[in-house]
This record gives structure tokens, sequence and C-alpha cells, in this order.
């Protein structure tokens, strides 16, 4: 437990320093895999901790950056920082509390396909509409600043962003300590039994579902604002795909592992797609990438962030877990 | 106070594509008593607790649960008031600590969800619930072990104290004495003697010689229809139930 606060404030410090020690290039990349890894977070909430899972959260994404773009106020003035997040905050939030209340309502399988199908249909408003610029998307000329804050300038951006990680990181934590999250938890791993404790286990679902989708937006907007352009493959099913991925690469049940999941991921894709390493092959990027993660999935069933655990168990040779002393057959 | 009704049902029934599992079934139970329900695979015991608790809908009769007509409420809200049970098959969360198993499940009946800035194991209540539950089964020396790691008469202890965690007043047990040593079930019938005091107990078990120990009121179910139901001198002598059921077994 200390060694995973150390590791993560320790990863946390490396990252504020590193725009002084790399150039305009790694910090545009950097930027990029934060904004990942604070999307990656929203959906770990749903599916490593709550037990759901969610093929739509790209919707509440996309929703997130095109909320900024759509309701800037104007192509000559810059909106407020504040303003315009809370905006896409909310908008995101309501339309996961929409897409919850009935989604919610079907389980397993079924789940998965009725938020994919939300989220197709918030793609194809934003794809086949004037309303959201069609196929091309629309650019933002004038990005969000307050006070001396200005986020046309990418060390604030990066800094922003930082802050943005960290902060969803810390109130990720902290909720899943908290009665809350302790109930999600239990939700995930028997909700027969929270129902027969007294549990009303829809409320919380949609509360959890709607949070996600609120933090999603979050990242959505980062995303927008860094980049100063939307398109409509933001709230896409490949979106949603990818980021599925990144929590399971970085292994589910663990918050930090949807950060951890996102970098892996994302240098992973940055490794095959170098020309330097793979010359004229680098165009084939997705088969490398796609073999590596299959290995990955299966030799590391439980993830990137197991790994140090059970390297420490092969080495001494016993088990770490000290509440788990073996006394009879496990169900 | 000794015979107020805390749960009683009239009528219940409920069908399955054709089968009827639970057929016309009305009981009451009353603080102070344990009442239990015998029969064999299949008669409907278990059916029967799954209505009284509100996990299955009745096809038709109601359940009244401390005087007040229950039949619409949901499991949670029917567990919220009071209605406690524990399941035939294990269901605790196995990778939860014992202490937090009984936790969460006190937590139930203090749900505040939204003070996100408290810290759910240091709260003081629901540890304190947990501990005094987790001691009444004896399960003291277990509570930091891994819930999954237990031996099965381990886990059927912490399916009750999981149940005696959410405060119940009326508890229905499916099957607690399943799979126990001799030991584990002496101290399991004394504990359910001890709990009997201060509330109303529906106990679905096949060990006859714990059911006619403990029980003031034996109700026997055969293909869903209660053929018999009395104090344990009457179901022990009459003569249906001793075709249909005890005579299998003596």
């Amino acid at each position: 437990m200390r060694y995973q606060k150390l590791f993560i404030a320790l990863a946390f410090g490396l990252l504020a320093f590193w725009p002084f020690i790399s150039g305009s290039y790694g910090t545009d990349l950097v930027s990029k895999i934060m904004i990942y890894a604070l999307f990656a977070l929203s959906l770990e909430l749903l599916v490593g901790t709550t037990g759901l899972v969610c093929f739509g959260q790209a919707a509440f994404f996309g929703i997130g950056a095109y909320s900024v773009v759509l309701l800037s106020p104007s192509d000559t003035s810059a909106s407020v920082i504040w303003i315009s997040l809370a905006e896409a905050i909310l908008l995101a939030g309501v339309f996961a509390l929409l897409v919850g209340s009935l989604a919610l309502r079907t389980q397993g399988i079924y789940f998965i396909m009725v938020t994919l199908a939300f989220s197709q249909m918030a793609y194809y408003v934003i794809h086949d509409t004037p309303f959201g610029g069609g196929t091309d998307g629309i650019y933002m000329y004038v990005k969000p600043s307050w006070g001396v804050i200005d986020l046309d300038k990418p060390a604030h951006m990066y800094g922003f962003i930082w802050v943005s990680l960290l902060a969803g990181f810390l109130f990720l934590s902290q909720l899943l300590r908290s009665p809350f999250g302790r109930a999600l938890a239990g939700i995930k791993v028997n909700e027969q039994r929270m129902i027969a404790s007294g549990f009303s286990v829809y409320p919380y679902k949609l509360a959890a579902f709607s949070l996600s989708g609120a933090l999603a937006g979050w990242a959505g907007y980062l995303f927008a604002v860094k980049d100063g352009f939307v398109n409509p493959e933001l709230l896409g099913w490949h979106l949603s795909g990818t980021v599925l991925v990144m929590i399971i690469l970085g292994g589910l049940g663990h918050i930090r592992g949807a950060i951890v999941g996102a970098f892996a991921f994302a240098l992973l894709q940055e490794f095959f797609q170098s020309e330097i390493v793979f010359g004229t092959f680098a165009k084939h990027w997705h088969l490398g990438l796609g073999l590596t993660i299959i290995a990955c999935v299966a030799f590391m069933p439980n993830g990137l962030v197991t790994v140090p655990r059970q390297f420490m168990e092969r080495l001494s040779g016993r088990s770490f877990n000290k509440s788990s002393q073996p006394l009879g057959e496990q169900s | 106070m000794k015979t107020d009704i805390l749960l009683s049902c009239k009528n219940l029934t409920r069908r399955w594509d054709g089968i009827i599992a639970v057929n016309d079934v009305s009981l009451q139970l009353e603080r102070g008593s344990v009442h239990a329900v015998i029969g064999t695979n299949g008669a409907g015991k278990s059916t029967l607790i799954n209505l009284l608790s509100g996990e299955v809908e009745p096809s038709s009769g109601r359940v009244e649960l401390l005087g007040q007509d229950v039949s619409n409420w949901n499991q949670s809200r029917r567990a919220r008031s009071g209605l406690g049970r524990s399941y035939q098959r294990n269901t605790i969360y196995p990778c939860f600590t014992v202490l937090e198993n009984c936790r969460l499940s006190a937590q139930a009946q203090h749900q505040t969800p939204w003070s996100i800035w408290r810290d759910a194991q240091k709260d003081t209540t629901s540890l304190g619930i947990a501990r005094e539950a987790a001691h009444q089964v004896g399960l003291d020396d277990l509570l930091e072990c891994q819930a999954g790691f237990l031996s099965h008469g381990q886990k059927r202890q912490l399916e009750i104290a999981m149940c005696l965690s959410t405060s119940p007043k009326i508890l229905l047990l499916d099957e607690p004495l399943a799979g126990m040593g001799a030991e584990e079930t002496e101290r399991m019938l004394n504990l359910l003697e001890r709990l009997r005091a201060n509330h109303a107990i529906l106990l679905v078990e096949h060990d006859m010689d714990a059911v006619f120990r403990i029980a003031q009121r034996i109700t026997v179910m055969v293909n869903g229809v209660v053929i018999a139901s009395g104090t344990a001198e009457q179901v022990r002598t009459n003569s249906q139930v001793r075709t249909a059921y005890l005579g299998e077994h003596g």
C-alpha cells in the first residue's frame, strides 16, 4: 500500500516536470495521454468498480468536447474556463443520466448493446445534422481563458490537464473509500446480496453512471480545447472500444490501472507507429499493437498493475496478501 | 409482547409455467418463536422464503410485515424495514474481509451515500454492528480474513452474521445448518435460541433433530402445499406427515 502511494506520487511528480525535460512533441504527446487517462478513469468507475461494462463512453467524451466548441460565445472572444468546463461536465452528466436511467434497466450483454446504441445515436446526430458541423467537424478559434491562465499556451494547457488528472484521480480514490464507493464495490461482487441487505441498487448505479459520464465530459472538454478541433469520431464506438482496452490492459478494479493502461496503450501505439523502428512496416501499426495487447492480456490477465506484486511473489515464493490465509476451499 | 406477529402471509401462491411451486400458503411468524418449515426437496420451501423476502413476486396472496401490507414492496425496502434473510447457498462477498462483509451489510441500514468525504471502513456505527454480529456467530478471530478463504462451515456462520448485521426483526434462514460440523451446529442452535427472544425466526432446515429441538411451530410442505402445521408434538404425531415425509427418513 505504501509503495503504491509512493509510486503514484512519483508518477505525478514526473509528469509535472515532464515539459521541462522534453521537447514540444513530448509535451504534446503526454498531454494527450493524460486526457485519455482521465477518460479511462471515468470508465474504470463503471467497469472496474461497479461491474457495468459500458460500450458507449465516447458519447459523453464527445459531448463534453462539442459543448465547449458549440457553446463558445463567439469566434472572437474567449470563453471563461470554469464556465465552459462546468457546461461540458454538466451536459455530459445529464446525457449520462438519461442514458443510464434507461440502460440500467437491462443487464449483462443487453446493457453493453444499449449503451452502444445510445452512443451511436449521439454520433449520428453530430455526424448527419448541420448542428454539429457534419463529418468535417468544427474548429475552435479562440480557446478558453481565465485571468492569467490562457489555454492557448501549451504550457498552461499542460498544467491544466495535469491538475485535472490529479483531481480526477484523488476524487475517485476518495469516492471508492466512502460508503457510496463501498456500495458500488458490493454491487459489483454480489448485487443480489446487496438488495437482500437493503440497498436499492438502481440509484447507486445511476449515480455512478452519471458521475462517470460527467468525468468523461471533462476529459472531452480538455481534448477539444487542446486540439482546437472536434469531429464526430470523438463520439464513435472505436474510441469507446479503445478506452475499454486501456483499462483492461492496466488492470480492472484498480483506479491507477486506468492511468497505467492509458499510458501503456498510447506509448505502444507510438512505438508501433514509429518509422525509425519499423520503417515502412510502421503503416501496419495496428497489427503490432493488436498482437501485443493480445499477448499482454493472455499473460497478464489481471493487468499491468498487478505485475510488480506477481514478480515479488515469484521472487520470494510466498503470498503477499496477508489477509488471505487459506483456511479451506475457495468459493 | 411474547405473541406479537411480526410477519405473516395469506394465501401465498407462486406458479412457474404450469408448476405451482407454492400453493395457497398462509403462516405467521411471532416474536419469541422459531417457526420451522420442513419438507422434501422441491417442496417449495426456498420459494416461500423468496416470496416472503420479496425476491420473487407472488402470483397471488399477500405479505404483511409488522402489521403493514408490504406485498408491493421490493426486496430492499422490506430488508430496510427489518426483514433479514440468509441464503441456502453461500452468497457472501468472497473478495472482502469477514469484517467488511458484515460492515457493508450493516451499512444498508445506515445509508449516507452523499457523504463521500467519509471513510466507510472507519465508520464506527457500522463497524460496531459488524463486530457484534461476527462475535455472535463466533467469527471474532477471523475478522481480517478474506471471506473466500473460509471453510464451508465458517461461510455459513458468516452468512448468518451478515444477516444479523442488518439488525433485522425477522430472520428467514434457509438451511443455516447445512454442511456444518457437530460443534458448529451446536453453536448455531445456541445462537438461534438466544436470538429467539427478540426476533421472529423462520427456519428452513433438513436436520430434524435440530428442528424438533428449537422450533415452537412446525409447518410441513409437500409439493408446494402445507399438509400440516402446529406444535412439534402435533406434527410428530400427524399421520399424513408420517407417511409423506418423516416416514421416508425414519
